[in-house]
């Protein structure tokens, strides 16, 4: 963590993973849909539709996982002000908001032709729209701020508070019963699901979060390279 | 403890005293459930059903529109400063502060609830469990709302930011404050959701001074 403090160190490393992500992530989500949408078979319950979920399941966990994310670089930037963690959480928002918005969207085309309905006030769904909500103000309340080091601390602040609604989607199948399954891959006891429908899967949970690595990256590039425009432009102010 | 209980006495009687800013969200809440029972209709068995919800509602909202006043007056005089320049621990003052706000709008609020409640025709039996509900609750709004309040203190159009980032926040008590009532009005136990909306209040009232006291620190450097 603190071999990254130095912005120069890290912009090289981020340039040597970079084409690795980005790669990875092409050939993963490739692989991933070919096995979701045709080498797999359909459920035989749900028929084809069961294909949405191998877009939908690992779009909600990484919305879930990039807010926790976000959450644990906002403690790193105040307690330790590393100077790259404040931007990291900001460059990871938008992708997670963008992760959350899918999960919600397909869950929805999902929710049409297997429960009837679009929308239910169902405690799964309802937490991960709070989600979507959160990860809006967090980008609202950066933009508010003129001074940065103000929005980067307000924001922290918010991240970290905003956190406790990850546990809530966690567990909210688990303590209200109410429409959304419960868990069928991450449980204990281990996945109830079969081997031929946990490949995809993994595959595209692999490539979500290789797509992921990728996007955040070229992002936080961008974010301490205009830093650093902001710095010069400063200094030839003065000049 | 009395340095804090001074600071609770000055902010209420600056509310009261101060343009009757006190009697603003109140009026508000008074309003908003009047306009609800015009815009629904004077069916009163729907009106009754929907009663909690409303009730739940409105007084969200009032509390919401009083938030941004909750630190920013002291931060723009420059009380605020002083008061971090005194003996007493910010975190005291964010308690203070947040105690205040309590009383002067949570508590108008709970008291006004029996009159709206008549008037959107909510059964009698579910009145108590409906004071209850909103006893626990609007200080877990306070609570909440302290940290929102305390974020955007130095934002001009602060008020604006508020909905946004606290709202999604306040979801769950609102919805166990809800379905307590309702439970009530279907004749089931309101206890589990009275024992949650505890937890959340319990909660609250861990994450809002301390969180409050972050902000407000980082707002003044």
């Amino acid at each position: 963590m603190m071999f990254l403090a130095n912005p120069v160190r890290f912009l090289r490393l981020a340039d040597t993973l970079l084409p690795w992500f980005r790669w990875g992530a092409l050939l993963a989500l490739a692989l991933g849909l070919y096995f979701g949408l045709f080498a797999s078979p359909p459920d035989y319950q749900q028929g084809d539709t069961v294909r949405i979920m191998y877009v939908h399941v690992p779009a909600a966990t990484m919305g879930e996982g990039v807010f926790v994310f976000m959450a644990i670089a906002s403690i790193v930037a105040l307690v330790w002000k590393h100077p790259l963690a404040d931007l990291a959480a900001k460059a990871a928002a938008p992708i997670g908001a963008g992760f959350t918005a899918l999960a919600l969207v397909t869950g929805s085309l999902w929710g049409e032709p297997m429960w009837g309905t679009w929308w239910v006030w169902d405690a799964r769904l309802t937490s991960v729209l709070v989600q979507f909500f959160l990860y809006l103000g967090y980008m609202a309340l950066w933009q508010a701020f003129e001074d940065p080091a103000k929005a980067a601390k307000a924001s922290s602040i918010l991240a970290i508070v905003g956190v406790i609604n990850v546990p809530i989607i966690k567990f909210s199948v688990d303590w209200w019963n109410t429409l959304h399954q419960p868990s069928s891959i991450f449980r204990s006891g281990g996945p109830s699901i079969d081997a031929s429908m946990l490949v995809p899967f993994f595959i595209m949970m692999i490539a979500y979060a290789l797509y992921f690595g990728w996007i955040f990256l070229w992002r936080l590039k961008a974010e301490v390279l205009a830093r650093r425009v902001q710095t010069r432009r400063l200094r030839m102010m003065e000049a | 403890m009395s340095l804090v209980l001074t600071l609770i006495k000055r902010d209420l009687v600056l509310a009261l005293r101060h343009g009757g800013s006190a009697w603003l969200p109140l009026g508000f809440f008074v309003i908003v459930s009047t306009v609800f029972g015009f815009s629904i209709g004077p069916d009163t068995a729907l009106l009754g059903r929907l009663a909690p919800g409303l009730i739940w509602v409105a007084a969200l909202l009032a509390v919401l529109i009083s938030l941004d006043r909750m630190f920013q007056g002291d931060f723009e005089d420059g009380t605020l400063d002083l008061l971090r320049l005194s003996p007493m621990p910010l975190g005291n003052v964010v308690m203070a502060k947040i105690a205040a706000h309590w009383l002067s709008t949570g508590l108008p609020l709970i008291v006004a609830t029996p009159l709206l409640a008549l008037e959107l025709s909510l059964p009698a039996h579910a009145f108590p469990i409906l004071f209850l509900s909103l006893i626990i609750g609007t200080p877990s709004f306070s609570l909440i709302g302290a940290i929102g309040a305390a974020l955007t203190v130095s934002l001009r159009r602060g008020g604006l930011i508020i909905p946004l980032l606290i709202l999604p926040l306040y979801i769950p008590i609102l919805i166990f404050g809800v379905s307590a009532v309702d439970a009530v009005l279907a004749g089931m136990s309101p206890w589990p959701h009275i024992k949650l909306l505890g937890a959340t209040f319990l909660m609250a009232a861990v994450l809002g001074p301390v969180a409050g006291t972050a902000a407000l620190k980082m707002a003044a450097d």
